[in-house]
């Protein structure tokens, strides 16, 4: 083994697996997990449609309806949709960047095991009957200390504090690798859209996620110490539950969507065979849509009573976000149309699949943000269907898109085509079948939310058609699930670039070694890998006998300084698993905030102890300025 | 189906189910040419021309942003016309309550003040104005044919106008998740000819009727000597319990249980001896009554009209 | 007294966990009447008597109570409380032209089935009888509350502060029973 390969190394066995800070393995297994709790979230939503198919259904009583669905809401956006999009995030950056690891590779391992904690409890507490009862929003005054018996809600409120700091924690680690940790020459000009589409989305976690912080921890202290935020008997007030909400909630859905729209500026390039048509816009269309989204957060509240005109503001900036949205679909277009024959795979098919079916949500969008349509429409099942088609075409197909483009990166063998056609073919037929009926039914007066309805609503017909679709959908699932287990076991490897796309984690082998780079190369080009010469130059001089990178400076990455990165540690899962006690704690008791607090504070300290054989060899590399006559001879050198 | 929001029956749905095929319209054209540039765009064989494409874009987000401006100005303006404040509208209160709507209608007299639960009967051409409000959890007030919806709120007032264009039966559900009978919380809403209304109205004022016949007299002495009492209010008895619906007039109605049920004498003993397994969550308990004595007591509420 | 807590807290958290299933059931129907039909015996207390204040009567819990560990029974309980008008004469657990119920002094005995029978059968000086106005379902609910009231219930079941104007602290809030007169 080359000094290199040693010092990126793991230690093997259990220790290894759970002290790697490689950003690589803890993006592959925080992966895995959102796909887990989406498989469970789906089966959830499978037996609601089962409930749902027949009039005066008994599958299911009301108790437990209420807490599939809310289960299945909450699951998919915080510990699915979210999550899923970091965590491919926290894959792809530093390889897409050009460096050797994140930012803050022991806060990042951190962030993954609390989000897994949280996402295993709130599962666990759902089989125990303390699942949430009250919606993925959880109202109040029905989630409140009066209307909801129990520690349900008090679970639920715990779970945002699990997912928000998990992922506050991913959006720091995001931003400062892609601002600091670029390769050198990749000015911000030069970066990949993807890459812009997580920074993006990562200020928008950073703003947004205190909202729902508060709003959470108002609930704990209403249920828990008897506050009064929420009671209007007392001077709170039932409203400021739902402002808080959803000036997260609505960014949280562009949280979600912004990192598809990245992915789908990096897959679809590739198979146009050409750059994508207007960078410049693209990049100022990520920034307006993080920007506007923080402005329409009222449109989840038309029909609470609030004055009409200043509704009014929160309609026209609902229809405005359509803007920067189309024009990234037409520059995609553009992309299309102008680049060489398009070649066609899985992926690209995923893409094409976002086109048809997100922009059907959009446009249902566009009618729900009208104050008047939003009226009759709200909270009626063409919500759900407008939700799932802007969540699922919008966020989940490209995700699969990137799966399937980014599977040979991470494993080192291709997904089978046939089964890619299978899966995408019984996804987008199933999804169509089961949601476009709900705009009917939303139209014919059905409301969210409801265990059952009566055989005279004349709604069973479509609601039939909707399971059926459902049911096809978790075929599809089945599929994708076979062929990713089929082709990890293949014989024959993937090519290092096997799309011949060009971005630099396409310069690594697949998978990438741990260190990600043998040499971190210097670009002068948005598509490196499409230039006549690559790499133009590289870094030399970076020690080997620690964890080091460069760092280059923010707007053009010219090199800064060696930056020496932590090695692998134990504390940062320990330090989760006493986070973890100390948040379950306090939904019984707020002395758990006092008392849990030691062990937290117990493992901080061991993360932060410096270790005396690396602090040895930090010794040993360290250069000390020069002095007397060579330090003028080093100045006059630098200044001239 | 007389829920539906695409089958107006009174002019401000009318006005909104307009504005709705407006947005369909322009939608669909925008799909089907969005989907037809991209379809073009995977099919053809040639390099397009890169400059003639970006000015393509140019023109797309141009025309783009006159159609959201069209739409949103229509929505803008479909509002005014909806939220104007009616002239010389009936006022009707009603508060939400887990799992049904209590409905009284004002009036300057309080003699003439109406209580009932459940079913809001209106008259044809006249606005309504409704002052919601909550008594527990947040709830929604949704009759498709008429209106859209508007939430009740604990701790707020909010309103709601209705105008119904023809008389006929037109219904509505809670649509904001109150809990665990939600899908049970029906409304209905009434429309009748405005000498109909009237007459119905003044039969509401009287209290309720004696009982007809020594059963239901036996049945009004089970009422009285149960636990019925305790939520149920029935005028001109000693009953006037006020955490339940209102049940002097109850057998006039068209569904029991806020909808859950349709009017019948088997479905009300059904409902009395166990509510909890046609709507399981209920508030009202399940009562241990003999089978004489529940056949006297379903007589007696079929008598009050 | 900090002491104390960790130990506490600890046990707590363990005992929930574990009973956590009792706690969230909601139970919407009883089977009919029978299990939840008791018959306590009258006590010797007549009226012009001395009346029997037992102090350590509320400690043994004689009777089975159905709800005492059952959080959405405790709040439908809280619900009743309101809704028949309990506090018309209890107050809010502070007790009016009734005696306090949020304190350890039980004119008639503190203990589940006991409490079961006062509102039941009624009592002298102005306690009504129940027993043909509330079903056996409800009056197993109410008197879970009023036991919560007096912070006899584990904490991680007792009901939060109620949506209302505040006439007191809430039960869960409230370590032992608050009332001047009490003897703890």
């Amino acid at each position: 083994m080359s000094q290199i390969e040693q010092t990126w190394a793991d230690a093997p066995g259990l220790k290894g697996w759970l002290s790697t800070m490689d950003h690589k393995r803890v993006g592959v297994r925080f992966v895995v997990t959102t796909l887990v709790f989406f498989a469970l979230a789906g089966l959830l939503a499978a037996v609601m449609r089962l409930q749902l198919a027949r009039a005066d259904n008994h599958l299911v009583g009301p108790d437990l309806y209420n807490q599939l669905f809310s289960v299945h809401g909450t699951a998919m956006m915080f510990l699915f949709a979210v999550p899923v999009m970091e965590a491919v995030a926290l894959y792809l950056i530093p390889l897409m960047v050009g460096t050797r690891a994140v930012a803050f590779p022991r806060l990042n391992a951190y962030g993954y095991w609390l989000f897994l904690f949280g996402g295993v409890m709130l599962f666990v507490v759902f089989a125990l009957n303390i699942g949430p009862e009250a919606g993925w929003f959880n109202y109040v005054p029905l989630s409140g200390p009066e209307f909801s018996a129990g520690k349900r809600s008090d679970f639920w409120a715990q779970l945002i504090t699990f997912t928000e700091v998990s992922a506050l924690i991913g959006a720091i680690v995001i931003i400062t690798t892609a601002f600091k940790m670029r390769a050198p020459g990749m000015t911000l000009a030069r970066m990949p859209l993807f890459v812009w589409a997580m920074v993006v989305t990562a200020f928008m976690i950073v703003f947004a996620m205190p909202s729902v912080m508060l709003a959470s921890t108002f609930l704990i202290t209403d249920r828990l110490i008897s506050t009064q935020f929420y009671n209007p008997a007392e001077g709170g007030d039932v409203l400021l539950w739902q402002h808080l909400f959803w000036f997260f909630g609505h960014p949280e859905v562009y949280i979600i969507f912004v990192p598809a729209l990245g992915m789908i500026s990096e897959i679809l390039p590739t198979f146009a065979r050409r750059r994508v048509v207007g960078y410049a816009a693209m990049v100022i269309a990520l920034v307006a849509i993080a920007f506007l989204s923080f402005g329409l957060w009222v449109h989840h509240m038309f029909t609470t009573g609030l004055p009409p005109l200043g509704m009014s503001f929160f309609t026209a900036a609902s229809i405005m976000i359509a803007l920067p949205t189309g024009l990234q679909i037409f520059c995609w277009i553009a992309t299309l149309a102008t680049g060489k024959r398009v070649q066609f795979a899985t992926p690209l098919l995923f893409v094409i699949g976002f086109f048809f079916i997100f922009i059907i949500g959009g446009l249902t969008g566009v009618m729900l943000g009208a104050t008047t349509l939003d009226s009759q429409l709200h909270d009626s099942y063409f919500v759900v269907a407008h939700l799932h088609y802007v969540l699922i075409g919008g966020a989940v197909f490209p995700l699969f898109g990137g799966f399937y483009y980014w599977f040979p990166k991470l494993t080192g063998r291709m997904l089978s085509e046939r089964a890619g056609r299978w899966n995408f073919w019984l996804f987008f037929i199933g999804f169509n079948v089961a949601f476009f009926p709900m705009h009917i039914l939303g139209l014919q007066g059905m409301p969210r939310r409801v265990y059952t309805y009566s055989a005279a609503s004349g709604w069973e017909n479509l609601n039939l058609l909707s399971t059926v679709g459902a049911v096809t959908i978790a075929v599809s699932m089945l599929v994708f699930l076979v062929n990713v287990v089929v082709s990890m076991r293949r014989r024959e490897r993937a090519p290092d670039n096997p799309w011949n796309a060009s971005g630099l984690e396409w310069a690594t082998s697949c998978p990438p070694p741990a260190y990600n780079f043998m040499a971190i190369p210097v670009v002068n080009s948005r598509t490196p890998l499409w230039e006549k010469e690559f790499p133009v130059a590289e870094v030399t001089g970076l020690p080997e006998i620690l964890r080091t990178t460069l760092v280059t400076r923010l707007h053009d990455a010219e090199p800064d300084h060696v930056a020496i990165l932590p090695s692998p540690s134990i504390w940062p899962f320990l330090a989760a698993l006493a986070t973890t006690v100390m948040f379950i704690g306090s939904v019984f008791t707020p002395w758990a905030m006092v008392w849990g607090a030691v062990p937290v504070a117990i493992t901080l300290i061991g993360w932060f102890w410096p270790d005396k054989e690396e602090t040895a060899r930090m010794l040993s590399i360290e250069v000390k300025p020069p002095e007397g006559e060579a330090r003028v001879e080093a100045l006059r050198e630098v200044l001239s | 189906m007389n829920h539906e929001v695409l089958a107006p029956a009174g002019p401000l749905s009318s006005q909104i189910a307009q504005l709705f095929w407006i947005f369909v319209g322009v939608a669909a054209v925008v799909y089907l040419v969005v989907i037809g540039f991209l379809v073009a765009a995977l099919r053809r064989r040639n390099e397009a021309n890169a400059r003639t494409a970006v000015r393509a874009v140019s023109v797309a987000v141009g025309i783009t942003s006159v159609i959201l401006l069209g739409l949103g100005l229509s929505d803008f303006f479909a509002q005014r016309v909806i939220a104007a404040t009616p002239k010389d509208p009936l006022r009707v209160r009603v508060t939400a309550h887990q799992w049904w709507w209590e409905i009284e209608y004002s009036d300057g007299q309080p003699s003439r003040r109406v209580r009932t639960a459940n079913e809001l009967r209106i008259p044809t051409q006249r606005p309504v104005e409704l002052e919601l409000t909550a008594d527990d959890v947040i709830h929604s007030f949704w009759v498709p044919s008429l209106q859209g919806k508007k939430d009740l709120l604990p701790g707020y007032t909010t309103r709601l106008d209705l105008v119904a264009s023809r008389p006929g039966v037109y219904e509505g559900q809670c649509a904001e998740f109150c809990g665990f009978q939600h899908a049970h919380m029906s409304i209905d809403v009434i429309a009748l000819d405005p000498e109909e209304y009237s007459r119905w109205y003044d039969a509401q004022l009287a209290s309720a009727p004696e009982p007809s016949d020594p059963v239901a007299l036996h049945g009004r002495e089970v009422f009285m000597g149960s636990t019925c009492v305790m939520c149920h209010n029935i005028q001109g008895t000693d009953a006037s319990g006020s955490v339940g619906p209102d049940l002097t007039h109850v057998a006039g109605r068209r569904r029991l249980a806020a909808g859950t049920l349709p009017n019948t004498l088997v479905n009300l003993a059904g409902w009395i001896r166990d509510p909890q397994a046609v709507k399981p969550g209920t508030r009202m308990p399940a009562t241990q009554l003999s089978g004489e004595d529940l056949a006297a007591l379903t007589t007696y509420l079929s008598e009050l009209r | 007294m900090f002491s104390r807590f960790p130990e506490l807290a600890a046990v707590l958290l363990a005992v929930a966990g574990v009973a956590g299933c009792e706690r969230e059931q909601r139970r919407f129907s009883e089977p009919a009447g029978d299990s939840l039909t008791i018959t306590t015996p009258l006590s010797d207390i007549k009226a012009g008597g001395p009346a029997q204040v037992a102090a350590g009567q509320s400690q043994a819990a004689t009777g089975e109570s159905p709800y005492d560990e059952n959080a959405f029974a405790i709040s439908e309980g809280q619900r009743l409380y309101e809704w028949f008008n309990c506090s018309g004469c209890h107050a809010h657990g502070g007790g009016a032209m009734g005696p306090a119920l949020m304190d350890d002094q039980w004119l008639y005995g503190g203990a589940p089935d006991q409490i079961y029978s006062t509102i039941v059968q009624g009592r002298p000086n102005g306690m009504p009888s129940f027993g043909a106005r509330i079903p056996r379902q409800q009056v197993w609910q109410l008197v879970a509350y009023v036991r919560s009231l007096s912070g006899q219930l584990r904490k991680d079941v007792e009901p939060g502060r109620p949506d209302a104007m505040q006439m007191r602290p809430a039960p869960s809030q409230t370590l032992e029973p608050r009332n001047p007169g009490s003897t703890r």
